[in-house]
């Protein structure tokens, strides 16, 4: 993985110090709190509804046991022993004190971490695919294209302060598993006829208020050009995009008002200008950033199905969890292996510090020590032999985090909401808790199969609600806490925003809302169709009409502070 | 006597920022003597006139464009651009476009909402001179020019990327 070298440590160094002086500044009064609010959310303090929260990035979400353990370690000693995995390969902590922030920043520098850009309007960290570099369905790695992105994002001096909040998703598989279609710029890495390496550039995705799906404003620019493209996109956002409306200041809303053809003619414009500046990225320079990305010291090995068919038959739970958590290698004889954060009864995505430390012994001991953080709040452990897979599992399990989920609707991605974060409207994690209690029957979701719950407290969208097969948004009517239900989202290839079916609901009847909709699948369904599939072939009104046929009880449930009343 | 940060050090400033007050239009408001920084807008439209004076700069607001200088850009001895607040980043790209669009080599300044903590990055796209706010300590302000001592990317104060101008390591040479 990237190691830092002497300018990489020596920035991350001074951005230390300078944070520092800041927060010193600031409590001595010099800074006043609206100066202060960019410059900590540059480096991702947020004041929440208790305490600061503290955003790590965790760069295409790669990270190495060290740093793991290092994550650990915060969570005991500067939060309440735990953190929480974002669906942006991020690491949030909920209970920070100012006072500390440059300690935990100093901590992080010491393993090769930062907390850079995770907030504020600016380029923030670049998210990918978990399973960079093991997919067999990936054309190139691309971590080290990212690698160099990250580096030329880091601190650019014009585009620190842009209309708003900028984000930037790189694929290189034929699955597009890092939603490159609702980032602010999404990457896919492609070949042109040539057999040359480029990029397919997508502007204008996004979630929040206003879910669009990006458009391809060019079909192949050569990797050389990452850089200085990305230079001309940026540029002619920073200079046009609206700044006098935070909800219509995202980059989606200047490419829908100019037109797409006509943004993609301003970017080509700004380029002309920039094309083979020393920007340009060089062959050595890539070489040099690939050669900490080389494959980890594989042993030549079988496949070993045999073996893994006569476990399965000895151990049903087992096979239910090779079947979800467990994705085939590239290299024979090894297997990718999710661990789930998302236990019945535990917030999705929250890890304690003991679990966090587990998994970086785990990954010490089977999987190269290193370890990923996927965008659906779960951990991967990437290089596993086979032969292993079954120990693996049942130290896991004594941990909590051998669910087999990974991809069920148990699996659901969820956002902090109403009881951490000051923007929400509404709680989502008591909602996330009731429908996995309510359907946390193993033989009932496998036979459910593949479905994305996403759930979000507000319209800002961190828990992907419009491209849930399933969304949930918390929304707040006369001061109390409601759920809108949308059907028919997706992420990947065919991502789609989902369609509301109608008025929303109180929080004690979400689990029968959801019950609901899976019978309206369960009867319509036809062969191997999934949920997702059974919408897209039916509409949204057999749904519709199943929901709200009778009334629901659990309207009465009290969400939100009532309920800790 | 004001101070301004100026080519790194703190100077005295003998230039005044001239606004247009309610109800002055800017074809027909009076600009004073001695050395004045005029909007745009009066610039462009009284150009004949304020163009025999060499005590005239002109200011940007940030919603401006640069390129409406292109003719004048050798006459102008400075152009400032105005932060209405420090969040409003369009300045940087202005600065940017005057030094490496029109090839401005005067003193470019920024005024309005200008702090320490947004001083590096504004000296990188191309400001000389920094007129920070009058409520902070200008010796503080200075301190931000210097946060950090090295950058990764291109800018207009560095035109070679960090890693063709160090010698970087690969996996197998990092020490």
């Amino acid at each position: 993985m990237y190691r830092y070298d002497q300018y990489d440590h020596q920035i991350v160094r001074e951005r230390v110090a300078q944070f520092r002086s800041q927060v010193e500044r600031r409590i001595s009064g010099e800074l006043t709190e609206d100066e202060f609010r960019p410059l900590r959310l540059q480096n991702g303090l947020y004041l929440q509804r208790h305490a600061y929260m503290l955003r790590v990035a965790i760069p295409y979400g790669l990270l190495s046991s060290t740093q793991m353990r290092k994550l650990g370690h915060i969570a005991r000693k500067f939060d309440r022993g735990y953190g929480h995995f974002t669906t942006r390969q991020n690491i949030q902590y909920n209970w920070i004190e100012l006072e500390q922030s440059a300690d935990i920043l100093a901590e992080l520098a010491s393993v090769e971490m930062h907390a850079i850009q995770t907030s504020g309007n600016c380029i923030r960290n670049i998210t990918s695919d978990q399973f960079c570099g093991v997919a067999a369905d990936e054309l190139a790695d691309p971590r080290p294209y990212i690698e160099i992105l990250r580096q030329w994002s880091t601190f650019h001096p014009e585009f620190a302060y842009l209309p708003r909040k900028f984000k930037i998703a790189v694929n290189a598989a034929a699955e597009d598993r890092a939603a490159v279609q609702v980032h602010d710029i999404g990457l896919n890495l492609i070949k042109n006829d040539a057999g040359e390496l480029g990029f397919q550039v997508l502007v204008g995705g996004g979630l929040g208020r206003t879910p669009i799906i990006g458009s391809v404003i060019r079909e192949f620019l050569p990797w050389q050009h990452l850089l200085s493209y990305t230079e001309a996109i940026m540029r002619v956002y920073n200079q046009y995009g609206r700044r006098d409306n935070k909800y219509k200041a995202r980059i989606k809303i200047l490419v829908k008002a100019l037109g797409v053809e006509e943004f993609a003619r301003q970017v080509e414009a700004e380029w002309l200008d920039l094309k083979d500046s020393p920007s340009t990225i060089s062959t050595e320079e890539l070489a040099r950033v690939t050669s900490y990305f080389t494959p980890p010291a594989y042993e030549t090995l079988k496949d070993n199905d045999a073996l893994l068919q006569q476990q399965r038959s000895e151990d049903k739970a087992f096979s239910n969890w090779l079947t979800r958590n467990v994705r085939p290698h590239k290299v024979p004889g090894y297997a990718i292996v999710t661990l789930s954060l998302k236990k019945t009864g535990t917030p999705p995505g929250d890890a304690t510090a003991e679990q966090i430390d587990f998994v970086a012994e785990l990954s010490d001991r089977y999987s190269f020590g290193e370890l990923r953080v996927t965008h659906e709040q779960n951990l991967v452990l990437a290089d596993v032999k086979q032969s292993d897979l079954l120990a693996l599992y049942k130290e896991a399990k004594t941990h909590g985090l051998a669910t087999a989920n990974i991809g069920l609707l148990t699996d659901i991605i969820c956002c902090p909401g109403g009881d951490f974060c000051s923007l929400a409207n509404a709680k989502s994690i008591p909602i996330a808790e009731a429908i996995a209690e309510r359907f946390d029957n193993v033989d009932f979701q496998h036979d459910i199969g593949d479905i994305e719950l996403n759930i979000s407290g507000c319209i800002n969208a961190c828990g992907h609600h419009h491209v849930g097969n399933i969304g949930i948004l918390g929304v707040d009517k006369d001061g109390s806490e409601w759920y809108q239900v949308s059907i028919g989202g997706a992420q990947g290839n065919e991502s789609a925003i989902g369609k509301i079916i109608g008025p929303s609901f109180a929080a004690g009847q979400m689990p029968e809302v959801i019950g609901r909709l899976l019978e309206v699948y369960v009867r319509e369904r036809i062969e191997e169709e999934l949920f997702i599939d059974t919408v897209n072939r039916v509409g949204i009104n057999p749904f519709k009409d199943h929901v709200y046929a009778t009334p629901i009880a659990g309207h009465t449930y009290q969400a939100g502070e009532d309920a800790y009343a | 006597m004001r101070k301004i940060i100026k080519d790194k050090a703190i100077v005295d400033d003998y230039w005044n920022v001239f606004k247009l007050t309610e109800g002055e239009s800017p074809e027909t408001v009076s600009v004073p003597a001695g050395q004045q920084i005029v909007p745009l807008q009066v610039w462009l439209t009284q150009k004949t006139t304020l163009s025999a004076r060499k005590d005239i700069g002109v200011w940007l607001a940030s919603h401006e464009r640069p390129e409406q200088l292109r003719e004048d850009i050798t006459a102008l001895p400075l152009i400032a651009v105005d932060f209405p607040a420090f969040s409003d980043g369009r300045g940087y790209s202005i600065a940017f476009n005057l030094r490496s669009r029109l090839g401005y080599d005067g003193e470019i300044r920024a005024i309005g909402d200008v702090l320490r903590d947004q001083l590096f990055y504004m000296q990188r796209v191309g400001f000389s001179a920094f007129a920070t706010r009058e409520d902070r300590s200008i010796e503080d302000a200075l301190k931000g020019l210097t946060d950090f001592s090295d950058v990764y990317q291109t800018s207009w104060d560095q035109k070679t990327p960090l890693y063709r101008r160090a010698s970087r390591p690969a996996a197998q040479d990092l020490p």
